[in-house]
């Protein structure tokens, strides 16, 4: 890795930035603030905006209104060839009718840098392609496509690179490796990433900090440990990771915990994991945080229970089995159970009762609509 | 066994025709044969043709079969000026063709990309020439550009133009006819070039500090270079060999004569078959050559 790479990031800014296409809000009132040198996500179902947000940063995109800035300037008129940034674009957007080594230098020639061949070659070795230079790029596949991509908007070094779901189109096997590698180069050259993605794996697996996006505004942001943990919408709940949410009347709310009754049974949560204390509140639980068992469990008020239910479907996945289980008048709640050969030997339609830590639930702001399933 | 099939000295039955091979060479018959009549038969009678000599019985308009490699000699030396007029014009012609029909193209495949409606409108525009013969159009010119016309007129009266100049004859009225004939060939490959262009690659110029000077003069003219080869060459090529807007009857004179006027003079008024056959090659040959230099330097074949 040649020294010449690295260079600071910038922080960036969005102030109210807001977008309006004929007949929708695309963006509405955004406020954003990312630290120099962050892995940054932005998560979000198709359509929730974020893709316009990325655009608009990129200057490809004009904002209806807001501020956008990079390391305190604002750039929000400025053109794209202005701004200190690159992109990696979805479809790579590499041109055809030059070679690899010339799609890299482009930038640099166009910002009359010194030796842009050289610094395009070593640009090519960091994305360790340096021997495919006078390809055109549709002779490289896929994975080889979003390096060269990648290359020709690092070798710049832009105060904030901005990915554009640019592993969308890899498989699976070569996207973990990208994403890998991705988050290598980050670290190496300590540039601000911005990464717009739908798939909340990827998310959470590179950035520092995930913001999930819905209907043009932010639901919530944070590491995703936290967001993973104690998610504050249905939303969210439902977008990361998979939730079993139940809704009920708070039934007694002090300054340790908060139940409701649901359906005539009482679930807790923590006073300091819940958002909301009053009405309907909405209680929910990871599916890898529930166990089921035979027999009703003893009555302990730090853990919930319901049941009994029957199993009505059992997918083994490889780690882990997921399990239907349908308890009457209550519904349907998931349970994640790891293959270490602890969990009860149970199959379809036998009775069983689910019980989770009273800590593990978490309290939400809102009440689940039925809308966040059908968005991923 | 199988493997032995395959190498290279597979046995002779691999060579017999397959049955699709067969069958793919009947479907190619009816083609060949259409060439063969209708390409080849003339292109060698015009070949014998130009080698004739005048028959010795002195008959104006009857030749004996020859070799009279001269003919070629005399048709060059004769009928330099308008075999440099011929290719001169159909330069600037391209040229000028080229410069009014990019911006339309860009327009209809890039601008109006997401505007159905006024693309189609547009597409017709550019077509809707085709709807009245070639040679009404250029009669209507020949009235509009003659010397009582209201045109010129207007133009002596605000003294744009001397009270004795005029149009009809002039190199000017010639370009401009044949640039006016050929703009619907030169627009619409062009469009079709700039219609598939993806505008994701203009982005991403822009993006990497490309002003949008600079991303037309790198991105989009060198991706819509096919569109621009083959308008080009439907125009050059028919223009080199154009009669109708040159001659004297239409826009043009005998100062304006190109090779076209003059293959027809020969054939047609002095039926002087061999000089007029042996023009005809020398300006095939000569487009061929032209155009594959020009294909060559281009490096279309880089090209999606």
């Amino acid at each position: 890795m040649s020294a010449d790479f690295v260079a600071r990031g910038q922080d960036l800014e969005l102030e109210s930035i807001r977008k309006e296409f004929p007949g929708f809000v695309a963006v509405d009132d955004l406020d954003l603030k990312i630290p120099a040198g962050e892995f940054f996500a932005l998560l979000g179902p198709s359509g929730c905006g974020k893709t316009t947000t990325l655009r608009m940063i990129a200057g490809l995109e004009t904002p209806s209104a807001g501020r956008i800035l990079i390391g305190g300037n604002d750039v929000t008129d400025q053109k794209p060839h202005q701004r200190p940034v690159n992109t990696v674009f979805q479809n790579y957007a590499l041109f055809p009718h030059m070679s690899v080594e010339e799609n890299v230098a482009f930038g640099l020639k166009q910002r009359k840098v010194d030796n842009p061949q050289q610094q395009a070659q070593a640009a090519l070795e960091m994305v360790e392609l340096q021997h495919l230079a006078a390809r055109r790029p549709q002779q490289l596949s896929g994975g080889q496509q979003q390096r060269v991509a990648l290359a020709r908007a690092l070798v710049n070094r832009p105060a904030l690179l901005l990915l554009d779901e640019p592993l969308g189109a890899l498989d699976l096997k070569l996207r973990r490796q990208m994403q890998i590698e991705l988050k290598a180069i980050q670290m190496e050259v300590g540039l601000t990433f911005l990464h717009v993605t739908h798939d909340q794996e990827e998310a959470m697996d590179m950035a520092d900090t995930v913001a999930v996006m819905n209907h043009g505004h932010i639901e919530q942001m944070g590491a995703p440990e936290a967001l993973y943990d104690r998610p504050k919408t249905a939303f969210v709940a439902k977008f990361l990771g998979q939730s079993n949410i139940f809704v009920g009347e708070v039934a007694e709310a002090d300054d340790a915990k908060l139940a409701i009754n649901f359906k005539g049974n009482r679930l807790a949560a923590p006073a300091a994991r819940v958002e909301k204390t009053k009405g309907k509140v909405a209680i929910g639980v990871r599916p890898e945080k529930t166990s089921f068992h035979p027999e009703k469990p003893a009555s302990d008020p730090a853990v919930n229970t319901l049941g009994p239910g029957t199993i009505t479907d059992i997918r083994f996945t490889g780690v882990s089995n997921q399990y239907q289980i349908e308890i009457p008048e209550v519904g349907e709640i998931t349970v994640f159970a790891q293959n270490i050969g602890k969990s009860p030997v149970v199959e379809l339609g036998a009775e069983v009762w689910v019980s989770w830590k009273v800590e593990h639930s978490f309290g939400l702001a809102d009440l689940p609509t039925g809308e966040e399933e059908v968005a991923e | 066994m199988a493997f032995v099939a395959l190498g290279p000295q597979a046995p002779v039955a691999s060579q017999k025709p397959t049955k699709t091979g067969r069958v793919a060479l009947y479907l190619l018959l009816p083609g060949l044969f259409y060439l063969g009549l209708f390409f080849l038969t003339p292109l060698f009678s015009l070949i014998l043709t130009s080698l004739k000599a005048p028959s010795a019985t002195g008959v104006i308009g009857r030749y004996d079969v020859a070799l009279e490699i001269g003919n070629y000699g005399y048709a060059l030396g004769q009928y330099a000026p308008q075999i440099f007029r011929s290719f001169s014009f159909a330069l600037i012609a391209t040229v000028i063709a080229l410069a009014i029909s990019y911006p339309i193209a860009y327009f209809i495949g890039v601008t109006a990309r997401n505007r159905p409606l006024l693309k189609g409108m547009l597409l017709t525009l550019v077509i809707a020439p085709f709807f009245i013969s070639m040679l009404l159009r250029t009669f209507a010119w020949k009235q509009i550009f003659s010397n009582d016309s209201w045109l010129l007129n207007t133009l002596k009266d605000i003294g744009l133009m001397g009270a004795d100049s005029y149009i009809i004859g002039t190199d000017f009225a010639v370009i401009f006819g044949l640039v006016y004939n050929f703009i619907p060939f030169m627009t619409l490959p062009i469009y079709a070039s700039l219609d598939r262009l993806d505008l994701r690659l203009v982005e991403a110029g822009h993006d990497l500090y490309a002003n949008s000077f600079t991303t037309f003069r790198k991105i989009t003219f060198p991706l819509s270079m096919p569109g621009v080869i083959s308008g080009t060459l439907l125009t050059f090529i028919p223009i080199s060999g154009d009669y109708v807007v040159a001659s004297r009857d239409f826009l043009g004179s005998t100062d304006t004569a190109m090779i076209g006027n003059v293959v027809e003079a020969n054939f047609l008024r002095i039926q002087d078959y061999p000089t007029a056959s042996a023009l005809s090659v020398l300006l095939m040959a000569a487009i061929v050559i032209l155009v594959s230099a020009y294909v060559r330097r281009s490096g279309t074949e880089d090209l999606l």
